[in-house]
């Protein structure tokens, strides 16, 4: 899962990120930074580990007021 | 008579390192103070309880995230449900923001510096458990050592918050971006308090100041009368 500051939210990891691509001369806009959680989960099928990792990401892996999250699902066989 | 001391919690968590500081500021001030280990299941008899600042479990994922779900936390959250007086100082403050129990979350300092120096406050309302010994609109200079002190809550929160004056402490200039220059709110209920500077520190002129002591002497008091109401 892929958990980012919200739209609007002051991210200053990203601007710094950001200015230092500049002064190596690269032309960039805006950079946002975000973190990326690989997590395996064993569950009956697709739809409920997304039910299990988006109640993970609601109580611990994320903060509503300020963060968003996506999943992405990769199947793996046991 | 003298009046009963009243005996205030001091939560420690792995990584916290501002515990004995407020332990002994607490004590300074006439209180009984006690550390209360993470692990513990159930508060002991307390009138009061203390979040200290720190760097609890490292700060990993975000400040005080991991931290809210300490077994002793959810004596806390209880504790503070039934009307008991919280303080959150710094890494305090961030983990009762995380918990639930004060509004808004920190964030990294707009300036991604740790900031680390006596800053002066404005105290915004006197009449809450936490600040009765001080005077409406009083300055007061408390140090702050924070990477993640940048105070954010959204238009509507922020409006909502104002509105119900839960605004107890700004910054008298920008120290870290937060929001409002907030310094530390207050819960609706007005028994619960979050703040990033540390009063602890600042208990004796000697250390440069000693209006900290305003803050920690005013929930020694209000655990008092609490202590005494309970008799």
């Amino acid at each position: 899962m892929l958990v980012r500051p919200k739209q609007g939210i002051l991210d200053p990891q990203g601007q710094a990120v950001e200015s230092s691509l500049r002064k190596l001369g690269f032309t960039v806009g805006e950079a946002r930074i975000g973190r990326v959680v690989d997590l395996e989960v064993s569950a009956a099928d697709a739809a409920s580990a997304r039910v299990e990792v988006e109640r993970m990401c609601e109580q611990l892996l994320a903060n509503p007021l300020i963060e968003s999250y996506e999943i992405e699902l990769v199947e793996q066989s046991a | 008579m003298t009046s009963p001391q009243p005996r205030i919690g001091v939560l420690r968590f792995p990584g916290a390192c501002d515990d004995r500081d407020a332990l002994w500021a607490l004590s300074a001030l006439d209180a009984e103070a006690e550390f209360v280990w993470h692990t513990e299941t159930e508060l002991p008899e307390l009138d009061a309880v203390v979040l200290p600042g720190g760097f609890s479990y490292g700060d990993y994922l975000r400040c005080g995230a991991i931290a809210r779900f300490a077994p002793a936390m959810e004596a806390v959250v209880e504790f503070a449900a039934d009307g008991g007086l919280v303080l959150g100082i710094c890494n305090g403050f961030q983990i009762l923001c995380e918990a639930g129990l004060l509004p808004g979350v920190l964030r990294r300092n707009e300036s991604l510096s740790f900031v680390c120096r006596d800053v002066p406050l404005t105290v915004e309302r006197n009449d809450t458990p936490f600040t009765t010994r001080c005077e409406d609109g009083q300055q007061l200079t408390i140090p702050v050592k924070h990477g993640e002190g940048n105070w954010y809550a959204d238009d509507e929160l922020y409006a909502e918050l104002e509105s119900r004056r839960q605004i107890v402490l700004r910054y008298a200039e920008p120290v870290n971006g937060s929001r409002g220059d907030v310094a530390g709110v207050v819960n609706e209920r007005g028994n619960v308090m979050g703040l990033m500077p540390h009063p602890e520190h600042a208990v004796d002129s000697l250390l440069g100041s000693a209006d900290g002591s305003l803050i920690l002497s005013s929930l020694v008091e209000a655990a008092r009368d609490r202590a005494l109401t309970a008799v």
